[in-house]
C-alpha cells in the first residue's frame, strides 16, 4: 500500500499536549489563584461547555435550538428543590439535574420535533418560556423574584475556600469534559453519522444512517449536560431565579454569538468564540448597550462575510486543525 | 356571561395576534425564512409611530399615513441590503442574521428609548365601546380585528389576483425558474419583506395604542405570531387568522383562571395542537 | 456577418467541478442544432451555463453581446428562452398562469396566449388548472408554450422526451417546424439521437464535457456518430 491513513498531525499532537499541559495548571488554580481568577476561569469554562453542547447541537445535528436556557433554568431549579426539600447535597444534585433534564427532554423533543428549520428555533425558545414560567409560578422557590441558596445548604460545601475551590473544578471538569466527549464523539461513528446528515440528510438517510434516531440522542444528551451545567451555574450564582436562570441573553444569545463568531462545525470554534467574548466583555462590558449592539452587528458581519467563522476561516485557509475529528490519507512517496 | 365575554374579548385580540402573524407567513411563503426580528420590528414601528404622534399631533393611527410607508421602505432596504444575502440552501445565516438583528433592535431602541415603558393615547377610542348581547365592545378591539381581517383579505387577493403576487408564488416555486421568465429575484424578495413590514407597522400602530411597550417587548410578539401561524396551520393566511384567534381565546380563557397564567395558557394551547394536530388546524396542503 | 450565438472554449463549472472543458459552437438565425451525447455528457450544462444558472469561463457572444456572468432575468430579455429539463412549471399557478408568467418579460412577437393554444389547443380547455394536475404530454406542453410567450429568437429545448410516452413525443415533436419557422433558432437537446438529427439541420455530439463530432446529420455515418457518442 502507497497510503497511511491517521487520525492526527504533528500540529494536533502539539496542541493535544499543551491542552493536557494547561488543563493540569488550570486544576491548580486554587492554589495559585486569587477568588476574582477562580471566579472567572469557571465563568469561562461555563460558556465553554455551553457553547460547545449548542455547537454540537446545531453545527452538527443540525438542529438549531433558540431555547437551551430551558435546560440551563431547569438544572438550577432541579438542584435547589433537591437541595432544599430532600436534603441531596448541593454537588450531588448536579448529576441529579442532568438525569432530571434529560427525561424533561424526551417529550419535549417528542413535540418540538414536529417543527422544521426556523420554526423548531422557535418552538423550542417557546417551551423555554413555558419552562420560566412555570418556575415563576414556583412559590416554595421563590415565585417571580427567586430565591438564594440557604445558609445551611452553603454550608455543606464546606468553608469559602473549599466551597469555591469544589464549585471551580465542577465548572473546570463540565468544561473540558464536554469538550473532550464532543471531540470522542464526533470521531466515532456517531460522529461521522452526524456529519453525513448535516451534509445530506437525504443521502444518508438513503444509506441506512438512523437520522430522527441520532437526533434524539443528540438533543437528549445535550439537554442533560446543559442541565448539570446550569445546575452548577446556580452554585455559582448562589440564587435562582425565573428571569436570571432562564434569561435568553445570558444562556443563549451570548452563546451563539460565541459559535457563530468563532466557528460553527469546529471543535476549535467555541475555543476562539469564547476567548473573543471575554475579550470583548472584558474591554466593553463598561458600554453597556453598545458591547451588545457591537455583538449583534458582529454576529451579522461574521455570517455574511465568513460564515465558517474565526476558526472556519483558518481551517480552510491553512488546511490545519488542532482537535481533528477526521482522517487524513498519507500519501508515502 | 362572563365566559361569552372572555370568549368574545379573545377573539377581538386574537385579531392584532393575526396582524403579529400575517407577515411571518407571507414572507416564510415566498423566501422560506423566519426572521426572528420580526417582533422587534413590530416594536419598531410602535416607537417610529410615537415618534410621529410627537412630531406632528397626528392621532396614532392617522400616524399610520407615515410609518406604513416608512417601514416598508426600510424592509426592501433591509432584504436587499442584508437578508438577500443570507438565503440559499443553508438554514443558519438567516437565521443567526436575524438574531442579531433583533439584538440590535433590542439594544438600538434601549439606547434610543431608555426602558421606560410607553403608550400612545388613542383618544376616545380607547375607551369607546357599545354593548352587544350584554357583552361591552370596545371600538378598539373591534377595529383591530376589521383590520386583521381586511389586511388578510388583501394579502389573498394580491396573491392570487395579481401580476406581483403570481412573482410571489412562482418564485417561492422555484426561483430559479422565475428567473428564467424575467423575474428579479433580488427585487422580488424586496418587495416581499417591504408589504410584511407595512403589514408589522399596523401592528406596530395598534400595539402602541392598545397596551404598554418596551425595547424588549419583541420577542414576546414573535413567539405570539408564531404561535398563531402553527396553530392555523402553515401557508394558510385565513388559518392564520383562526390561529390568532384561538391564541386569544385560550389567553383570556387562562387569564379568567389566574391573572399570571395569561401568556401561559396560550403557550399550552399551542404545544397541544402540536402534539395533536401538528399540522395546525387549517394547514394547506403544500410543500 | 456576426454570428447569432458563438460560443469559444466554455468551461462550465458546478463548484470546484468542472462539466464543460472547452465546447466552441456558432449557431445561425433559423438554425435548428441538436446536441446528442450520453448521460452526464453536459448537455444540459451548456444549456445552463447560455441560459446564465450555471457558472463558466470563456466567451458566449449572442448577437455581440456576452451573455457569461449576465443573470438569467437579463439574458431572457435578450431573447434566450430555455423549457427545462423535466418541465419545471409552477405548481402553485395554473396552466394559464404559467403561461402569463412566461411573457413577464415582455418582448414583442408574435407569440401571445392565443397563438400557443392555437399551437396546443388543449391548453386552452386546461387554462384554469393547476399546471401539475395535467399529463406528462400536456406538461411539456405547458412548458413549451411558457417559454415561447417570451417571443425568443433562439429556444433551448432540454431533454423534451423525458418520461413520455412515444406517441405523445411524436405529436410534440410535429408541432415544433411551426416553433421555428419564424425564423427562430433552436438547440435541441434530446437522448433519442434519430429523433434529434430528423429534426435538426445540424448536430453536436458531447462525449465527457467535449466535442466529439459535429456536422450534418446526413453527412455522418452512423458509425462515427456511435463512435463520438459514447467517446470510443
Amino acid at each position: 500500500m502507497n497510503h497511511q491513513i491517521t487520525r492526527s498531525t504533528v500540529l494536533s499532537r502539539t496542541a493535544g499536549v499543551v491542552a493536557l499541559l494547561l488543563v493540569v495548571a488550570l486544576a491548580a488554580a486554587p492554589w495559585w489563584g486569587s477568588s476574582a481568577t477562580l471566579h472567572l476561569i469557571g465563568e469561562f469554562s461555563v460558556y465553554l461547555a455551553l457553547a460547545t453542547l449548542w455547537n454540537l447541537l446545531a453545527g452538527y445535528a443540525g438542529l438549531v435550538s433558540v431555547g437551551q436556557q430551558a435546560y440551563v433554568g431547569l438544572g438550577g431549579y432541579v438542584l435547589f428543590s433537591a437541595a432544599l426539600f430532600a436534603g441531596v447535597h448541593p454537588l450531588a444534585a448536579i448529576p441529579l439535574a442532568g438525569a432530571a433534564a434529560a427525561l424533561m427532554a424526551v417529550p419535549v423533543a417528542a413535540l418540538v420535533f414536529r417543527l422544521q428549520g426556523a420554526y423548531f428555533a422557535i418552538g423550542t425558545w417557546v417551551v423555554a418560556e413555558v419552562f420560566r414560567l412555570c418556575a415563576a409560578q414556583l412559590a416554595v422557590l421563590g415565585g417571580g423574584s427567586g430565591i438564594s441558596l440557604p445558609a445551611q445548604v452553603t454550608k455543606q460545601l464546606g468553608a469559602k475556600a473549599v466551597r469555591e475551590a469544589s464549585i471551580y473544578w465542577v465548572a473546570l471538569a463540565l468544561g473540558v469534559g464536554c469538550l473532550v466527549l464532543v471531540w470522542l464523539l464526533l470521531r466515532s461513528r456517531i460522529g461521522l453519522a452526524l456529519t453525513a446528515i448535516r451534509d445530506s440528510e437525504i443521502a444518508s438517510s438513503s444509506l441506512g444512517v438512523p437520522i430522527a434516531g441520532v437526533k434524539y440522542a443528540v438533543y437528549i444528551l445535550v439537554a442533560g449536560l446543559t442541565a448539570m451545567i446550569g445546575a452548577l451555574i446556580s452554585l455559582q450564582k448562589l440564587r435562582v431565579s425565573p428571569d436570571a436562570s432562564f434569561s435568553v441573553n445570558d444562556w443563549t444569545a451570548f452563546v451563539i454569538f460565541i459559535v457563530v463568531i468563532g466557528g460553527i462545525g469546529t471543535i476549535e470554534g467555541p475555543i476562539i468564540g469564547t476567548i473573543v467574548y471575554f475579550l470583548l466583555r472584558e474591554f466593553l462590558a463598561d458600554y453597556g448597550t453598545i458591547y451588545l449592539l457591537l455583538l449583534g452587528a458582529l454576529a451579522i458581519a461574521i455570517m455574511l462575510v465568513a460564515p465558517k467563522g474565526i476558526w472556519g476561516y483558518v481551517a480552510a485557509r491553512w488546511g490545519i486543525s488542532l482537535f481533528p475529528v477526521g482522517y487524513r490519507i498519507k500519501w508515502k512517496d | 356571561m362572563d365566559l361569552l365575554n372572555t370568549i368574545v374579548q379573545g377573539i377581538l385580540v386574537g385579531g392584532l395576534y393575526a396582524l403579529f402573524a400575517a407577515g411571518l407567513s407571507l414572507i416564510f411563503g415566498v423566501m422560506r425564512l423566519v426572521n426572528i426580528a420580526h417582533g422587534d420590528l413590530i416594536v419598531l414601528a410602535a416607537y417610529a409611530a410615537m415618534v410621529v404622534v410627537k412630531a406632528t399631533g397626528l392621532h396614532p393611527l392617522a400616524s399610520l399615513l407615515l410609518v406604513v410607508p416608512l417601514m416598508m421602505a426600510f424592509g426592501y432596504a433591509l432584504q436587499r441590503l442584508i437578508l438577500n444575502r443570507t438565503l440559499g440552501r443553508d438554514l443558519l445565516p438567516p437565521l443567526l442574521v436575524s438574531f442579531g438583528l433583533s439584538v440590535i433592535l433590542q439594544n438600538g431602541l434601549l439606547a434610543t428609548f431608555t426602558a421606560d415603558s410607553r403608550k400612545l393615547d388613542g383618544g376616545a377610542l380607547e375607551t369607546a365601546s357599545f354593548q352587544l348581547a350584554g357583552i361591552s365592545v370596545g371600538y378598539l378591539p373591534l377595529l383591530m380585528f376589521a383590520v386583521a381581517v381586511a389586511v388578510i383579505a388583501g394579502l389573498q387577493f394580491l396573491f392570487y389576483r395579481t401580476a406581483l403576487g403570481r412573482a410571489f408564488r412562482a418564485t417561492s416555486d422555484d426561483a430559479e425558474v422565475a428567473e428564467l421568465m424575467g423575474l428579479d429575484r433580488a427585487r422580488i424578495y424586496g418587495w416581499a419583506m417591504a408589504l410584511c413590514l407595512g403589514v408589522v407597522a399596523i401592528a406596530g400602530v395598534f400595539l402602541a395604542i392598545r397596551s404598554n411597550f418596551d425595547p424588549f417587548m419583541g420577542p414576546g410578539r414573535l413567539i405570539f405570531g408564531f404561535e398563531a401561524v402553527i396553530i392555523g396551520g402553515l401557508g394558510s393566511l385565513w388559518g392564520t387568522l383562526a390561529g390568532g384567534v384561538i391564541l386569544g381565546v385560550a389567553q383570556g380563557l387562562g387569564a379568567e383562571i389566574n391573572p399570571g397564567w395569561q401568556v401561559l395558557a396560550g403557550h399550552v394551547a399551542f404545544l397541544l395542537v402540536l402534539a395533536v394536530r401538528p399540522k395546525g388546524l387549517f394547514p394547506r396542503i403544500d410543500g | 456577418m456576426a454570428e447569432f450565438l458563438a460560443i469559444e472554449n466554455l468551461q462550465s463549472f458546478y463548484g470546484d467541478f468542472q462539466a464543460l472543458h472547452g465546447v466552441t459552437l456558432t449557431l445561425q438565425p433559423g438554425e435548428v442544432l441538436a446536441l446528442i451525447g450520453a448521460n452526464g455528457a453536459g448537455k444540459s450544462t451548456l444549456l445552463k451555463t447560455i441560459c446564465g444558472l450555471v457558472s463558466g469561463k470563456g466567451a458566449i457572444r449572442w448577437k455581440g453581446t456576452d451573455l457569461l456572468g449576465q443573470r438569467p432575468n437579463l439574458i431572457v430579455a435578450q431573447g434566450i428562452a430555455l423549457v427545462p429539463e423535466g418541465r419545471r412549471l409552477f405548481p402553485s399557478l395554473s396552466v394559464e398562469e404559467n403561461l402569463i408568467l412566461g411573457g413577464q418579460v415582455g418582448r414583442p412577437g408574435p407569440w401571445n396566449l392565443k397563438a400557443v393554444c392555437d399551437l396546443f389547443p388543449v391548453l386552452a380547455e386546461k387554462r384554469a388548472a393547476p399546471a401539475t394536475a395535467l399529463s406528462g404530454g400536456q406538461q411539456q406542453m405547458v412548458a413549451i408554450g411558457r417559454a415561447l410567450m417570451s417571443n425568443p429568437e433562439l429556444i433551448l429545448l432540454d431533454e423534451l422526451s423525458l418520461g413520455l410516452a412515444p406517441i405523445v413525443i411524436k405529436d410534440i415533436y410535429a408541432r415544433l417546424p411551426r416553433i421555428t419557422a419564424n425564423g427562430m433558432s433552436a438547440i435541441l437537446v434530446e437522448q433519442d439521437v434519430t429523433r434529434a438529427l430528423a429534426a435538426a439541420g445540424q448536430f453536436i455530439c458531447l462525449a465527457e464535457g467535449r466535442v466529439s463530432l459535429a456536422g450534418k446529420p446526413g453527412a455522418c455515418h452512423r458509425d462515427q456518430i456511435s463512435a463520438a457518442y459514447f467517446g470510443t
